[in-house]
């Protein structure tokens, strides 16, 4: 069993979902439930396993449910009905005062618009989490300051939110989501409303700390290459329905359907990619002698392979390595351009 | 015509009903008048008895302490120093008391029912036209009421002044309260806040310049009642105004009308500079 399980989840938004729930439950859509009994469904029989030290990106446009899905994991919304468990653990089980003190001990929540309290200084924000926990001022202020630096805000501690750019601000949820430190982070279109190069800066920052700290990270996107960029798993949510869970590649070398491949016929697929989900396996071909000389890791990206072929077309191909050192496929132009043109 | 056969008694029921207050709890509202009552004369006489300039200078300290702004210390000096020289110092000294009593209990009464009716969408669907009522029944309706349960003089004054004025601090309490971004009460949810943590962490503090613009409201009004609070014995500015009209002394009227907006001036200022401040956290200040 994974670590986070979503079983089954439906949410539907109306005065009286349990009516609509029938319908939505004997197939019909979201469309056709509006239609006939005016609720909206939010969520539509829903199942994802999420494991333990992973980054899981929820990708959707807006109105695909996406949000809705993410705050039903700290229960900020219910499910009509539905499962959802962290390490066993059943969260909708949870009384009030028990949900409060799972939610300020396990997990950390990033919003798009930032949510920073606004009559509050950066130390205050950053330190939020853990007076909620009830620590006293030294501990917490010691825990919010070493975030702050480690965010790159060493020196505004004593700034307001509305003092800060957006790209500042959203480094403050950040560090006050990671000071809790919490086991998962929820991160709801965190970036969506920065800037691009700055939207880029974050996104590489948040992957530094992510290889020091291994928390189990949910992220929401709408943007597809920050999905791949930042996903080890991918989910794709349409009009609350989950369409494909796979890893980068898979969702990009095999889309579940034309609304997903839609998505991906502009991604950069040299920068997705890796040698290993684009190679000719071991078992098909025997590696010949020059190849050993040509030895590439398994999860170089072909954005670094490509120019060495670009050369010429007499190029030989590269033998492709596991971590061990192992030969485990090779890589020639064919492949490139075959995985390129599709 | 209308038909007189569908006509209610309305008003002989009401009259039977505070007849059955006057009888059957006129000890226990004569108890509340008195612990008024106390309140109010040693305000009075705290603010009668000190010299005018202590309160001058307090009045001048309070000032800078809400706006940091001298040029507004000077005019409110010089506005209560005015009413000085009109010769009614004594008399705006009384309906000062009057109204910080007044105001006060509005505040009192009037942010926990504003908070409640934030809280509750259908308290605050009863609330609301309790509320219009308060603001546009004509006083002197519920005056002659408030006469017969604690007597003429200075309680049925204030609980008139506070039936007209505390409807602006809960109307703008309730509103300072909603008009919090959602997206930050989601936030602090999502670290595990209670209800409580929640209300007095984050929606009061952020609500407080629509709660300050109330109180400031609430201020203006009850000021804008010593007329009629006059009418039922309260001494003061209004006693003032009221003596004029009856003797057709239209100097002396406008000397006590002078007064009372100058008063007024100087509440409201004093109100909006604390409403100015509590934007911004005190410590910003210092960032």
């Amino acid at each position: 069993m994974s670590y986070i399980e979503i079983r089954n989840i439906f949410k539907i938004f109306g005065p009286n979902p349990k009516s609509a729930l029938e319908l939505a439950k004997a197939g019909s859509d979201k469309d056709e439930i509006l239609a006939a009994t005016g609720h909206t469904v939010g969520l539509h029989d829903v199942s994802l396993s999420i494991e333990q030290g992973e980054t899981f990106v929820v990708m959707g446009l807006s109105g695909s449910g996406k949000s809705t899905l993410i705050r039903h994991l700290n229960r900020l919304i219910d499910p009509t009905s539905g499962e959802i468990s962290f390490g066993g653990e059943d969260i909708l089980a949870m009384d009030i005062p028990t949900l409060n003190a799972f939610r300020r001990k396990r997990l950390g929540m990033v919003f798009q618009r930032f949510g920073l309290l606004p009559h509050r200084n950066v130390m205050d924000n950053v330190a939020y989490g853990l007076e909620i926990q009830g620590q006293p001022r030294k501990i917490r202020e010691a825990a919010a300051a070493k975030w702050i630096e480690r965010v790159g805000l060493a020196g505004y501690e004593a700034k307001f939110p509305d003092q800060l750019s957006g790209g500042m601000q959203q480094r403050v949820g950040l560090a006050r989501a990671l000071a809790t430190d919490p086991e998962v982070l929820l991160m709801d279109e965190a970036f969506s409303a920065l800037d691009p190069l700055i939207r880029s800066d974050m996104q590489d920052e948040l992957m530094k700390l992510q290889t020091e700290l291994h928390k189990t990270i949910v992220f929401i996107t709408h943007d597809l290459d920050e999905a791949l960029k930042l996903g080890d798993r991918i989910a794709i949510l349409k009009d609350g329905k989950l369409i494909q869970v796979g890893r980068p590649e898979e969702i990009v070398l095999h889309p579940a359907d034309d609304y997903v491949k839609a998505f991906t016929r502009d991604v950069n697929r040299g920068r997705v990619l890796r040698a290993r989900s684009v190679m000719q396996p071991i078992s098909d071909q025997a590696p010949t002698e020059q190849m050993t000389e040509n030895k590439i890791n398994h999860d170089t990206p072909l954005d670094e392979i490509i120019p060495y072929f670009l050369g010429s077309t007499e190029a030989q191909p590269f033998a492709v390595v596991d971590r061990d050192g192992g030969i485990v496929g090779t890589i020639g132009r064919d492949n490139l351009l075959d995985v390129l043109n599709r | 015509m209308f038909p007189e056969q569908l006509n209610v008694p309305l008003g002989k029921w009401v009259n039977q009903f505070v007849d059955w207050l006057v009888i059957n709890y006129g000890a226990a509202f004569e108890a509340f008048a008195d612990s008024l009552l106390t309140v109010l004369v040693a305000l009075e006489q705290v603010l009668r008895g000190a010299p005018w300039w202590v309160v001058l200078i307090a009045i001048a300290a309070i000032t800078w302490h809400a706006s940091k702004n001298w040029k507004l210390v000077l005019v409110l000096v010089v506005a209560m120093f005015a009413i000085g020289m009109l010769g009614l110092w004594d008399k705006a000294m009384q309906t000062l008391a009057l109204m910080i009593v007044a105001t006060s209990l509005s505040v009192i009464i009037g942010v926990p029912v504003g908070i409640a009716m934030a809280l509750s969408n259908r308290l605050r669907a009863v609330m609301l036209p309790i509320l219009d009522t308060m603001q546009t029944m004509p006083s002197f309706v519920y005056l002659i009421p408030a006469l017969m349960l604690f007597g003429l003089g200075k309680v049925p004054a204030i609980l008139a002044t506070v039936i007209y004025a505390a409807p602006p601090v809960m109307r703008l309490t309730d509103l300072g309260i909603r008009l919090v971004d959602p997206e930050v009460i989601e936030a602090s949810r999502s670290f595990g806040a209670s209800r409580k943590q929640i209300l007095f962490g984050v929606q009061l503090p952020l609500a407080l310049p629509n709660i300050m613009a109330g109180i400031n409201q609430t201020t203006m009004m009850s000021i804008s009642m010593v007329v009629i609070a006059s009418m039922i014995g309260a001494r003061g500015l209004g006693e003032q105004v009221l003596m004029g009209i009856q003797r057709l002394d239209v100097g002396a009227g406008m000397e006590a009308g002078i007064a009372i907006v100058l008063l007024a001036v100087v509440f409201d200022r004093i109100g909006q500079a604390y409403g100015k401040r509590s934007q911004r956290n005190p410590s910003a200040e210092d960032a």
